[in-house]
């Protein structure tokens, strides 16, 4: 039997934008690969946030919506209601989801939106330069907390949106994990799966938190990107699944 | 539409009414926020829509409410929201997403008092923000607005139309008095535009025996944005050229024209009937679209007309546009904000003042 490494027929035939070692690309592939795995590519419409990845559409062969800061839940809730027979996801950075759009991701998931949301949590805003995400770590160093993030002068700590929504009644799936590695990149596409599946089967919000690098904010090479994840990052925001 | 002609009158509120409306429209999806004194429409709709088995969110803010409509725009199905001042601020970052991704939706505003939380008495203090934009961006929205629980009808399904027929969102823009009166109201509902209304081939529906579509506002790379503005811009102009709109009262041998349109335009067509039994020879203009403004029906108008008293619930927001019509005009203003509303006794009174 041949086995042939091909990509998915989701993903377009194009350069990338995002910089090297940058998580988006291999995430891109993993949703496209579920999507045609499940074959779901001419009935889901995919909205994409504000930040790096807001060119998805340009890699993604399938219906993309843009959808303003933060809102890509409640633009998402708006396509769903309006067309319940298609597959709708979101794919938002931790600024997205969890900064200005925290009230649309609670609230959606409390609502117990069918919907699938990919959840990139990278500890930083990368589009407009490297500033202080909510889930920044302790000690990181970004353009808005030069010294590193530090709770005594004000700054909070690391906020935990998978835990922070595993109570809500609506959620019915919340899985962690992480690209750093090639396992995590096979764990990732199963999780991404299962939150798929849970939305054909009608079972209410799913939503996959995944730890991406971001090397060029970082400043580190992506293969210390890659580290600083498996030693620091999962201290702070443990993986595994969390609610099923 | 209903097929059935038969016409029955039935007491509603404006409020009711424009939800009615907009559910014989075909509206398939409306997500609101409570505020006052607009909140009979969205408990309206939250029965009808479901009897229907259509979409109802009560969203958990006027950030949602609007995102969930650009969501169900997105998917070329109709869609409403409605709010009142503080919440339509809110909502303007929306509209301007829906007005550069040229996605129809119809956008109700029931204005209350001004500026900040205000009040909830009526107030037509959002002109400027509705006819001049209102968002960030080279971008206007067509306003409509009714003097009558039954006119509001007229409008919402023509703002539906005049939405699709130009991608774009189109804002109802009603007060406090025309949401909370109740009137009797005709139905069904008349369809004022005529036009065929275009395919909606851009709209997301899974790319089905089609390539993909992507609904977009993030427009970079060399004069990408620059090319969409004027195309944009085009749409404008179109639309000034089309869908000016307005009505007249007693204008055929008017000296003094009153200018008002909405709820103050009642009152002054009270006002005019008062100064015709004084022999006094005062007429009508009411604009119905405030943006496009009916500039070409008032300069004609204005012709034989020896001077222009435009009265709103503002400190003057729509003389602006009078004074731009008739440059040369003598124009006078009667106003009154924060819920204050010029009434006809005051009227007749600024008139006879300029005789």
């Amino acid at each position: 039997m041949k086995n042939e490494f091909l990509p998915p027929k989701s993903l377009r035939d194009v350069n990338t934008h995002y910089c090297s070692g940058c998580g988006h690309g291999i995430l891109h592939r993993l949703v496209a690969q579920v999507i045609d795995e499940l074959g779901l590519r001419e009935r889901v419409i995919g909205v994409a946030p504000v930040g790096c990845a807001v060119l998805a559409y340009n890699y993604w062969d399938f219906d993309v919506s843009e959808a303003a800061h933060g809102r890509a839940l409640a633009v998402a809730t708006g396509i769903k209601r309006s067309r319940p027979e298609k597959i709708v996801f979101t794919y938002q950075g931790d600024g997205d989801l969890a900064s200005i759009g925290i009230a649309e991701t609670l609230h959606t998931a409390n609502r117990g939106e069918n919907l699938t949301c990919v959840f990139v949590n990278n500890a930083c805003y990368g589009m407009t330069g490297g500033q202080m995400a909510p889930t920044t770590m302790i000690g990181q160093k970004t353009t808005t907390t030069p010294w590193g993030r530090d709770p005594a002068f004000g700054e909070g700590w690391p906020l935990k949106v998978s835990e922070l929504l595993a109570p809500l009644k609506g959620v019915s799936y919340l899985a962690r994990s992480s690209i750093s590695k090639p396992q995590g990149v096979r764990q990732t596409y199963q999780y991404i799966k299962k939150a798929f599946i849970n939305q054909i089967e009608k079972k209410g919000f799913s939503m996959v938190e995944v730890l991406s690098p971001c090397p060029t904010i970082w400043k580190k090479t992506p293969i210390e990107a890659a580290k600083w994840i498996d030693q620091e990052m999962v201290k702070e925001f443990p993986l595994g699944v969390i609610k099923e | 539409m209903e097929k059935n002609k038969k016409l029955t009158k039935v007491l509603m509120s404006g409020n009711e009414a424009m939800g009615e409306a907009a559910i014989r429209a075909g509206c398939k999806f409306y997500s609101g926020y409570p505020i006052t004194p607009q909140n009979e429409l969205t408990a309206y709709m939250a029965r009808r829509m479901r009897e229907e088995g259509r979409a109802f969110v009560q969203a958990e803010s006027e950030l949602a409410a609007i995102n969930m409509i650009f969501g169900a725009a997105v998917t070329g199905v109709r869609t409403m929201t409605s709010s009142s001042s503080p919440g339509i601020s809110l909502k303007q970052e929306g509209i301007s997403y829906l007005a550069g991704c040229q996605l129809p939706a119809v956008i109700i505003n029931v204005m209350r008092g001004g500026p900040g939380l205000g009040n909830i008495d009526s107030s037509q203090s959002d002109y400027f923000q509705s006819t001049r934009g209102g968002g960030h961006g080279d971008y206007f929205t067509p306003t409509l607005a009714p003097w009558s629980a039954e006119e509001a009808t007229k409008l919402v399904v023509l703002a539906f139309d005049l939405a699709d027929y130009y991608r774009t969102p189109v804002l109802v823009l009603a007060d406090a008095i025309i949401g909370q009166m109740m009137e009797p109201v005709g139905l069904p509902f008349e369809r004022m535009f005529k036009k065929k209304l275009p395919k909606k081939t851009w709209a997301l529906t899974g790319a089905k025996k089609r390539p993909a579509n992507a609904v977009m506002s993030l427009l970079l790379g060399d004069r990408v944005l620059q090319r969409h503005n004027e195309r944009l811009g085009r749409k404008w102009d179109k639309i000034k050229e089309k869908e000016q709109r307005f009505d007249t009262y007693k204008v055929q041998d008017a000296k003094y024209l009153i200018v008002a349109y909405g709820s103050q335009a009642r009152i002054a067509f009270e006002a005019v009937d008062i100064l015709r039994k004084q022999n006094i020879k005062a007429g009508l203009f009411r604009p119905i679209s405030l943006w496009p403004y009916p500039e070409k029906g008032l300069k004609e108008l204005a012709k034989g007309v020896k001077k222009v008293l435009v009265v709103e619930q503002s400190l003057g927001q729509m003389v602006e546009d009078v004074r731009a019509a008739l440059p040369l005009g003598e124009i006078s203003f009667l106003g009154k904000a924060g819920g204050g509303i010029p009434l006809a006794k005051e009227i007749v009174g600024a008139i006879k003042k300029s005789l």
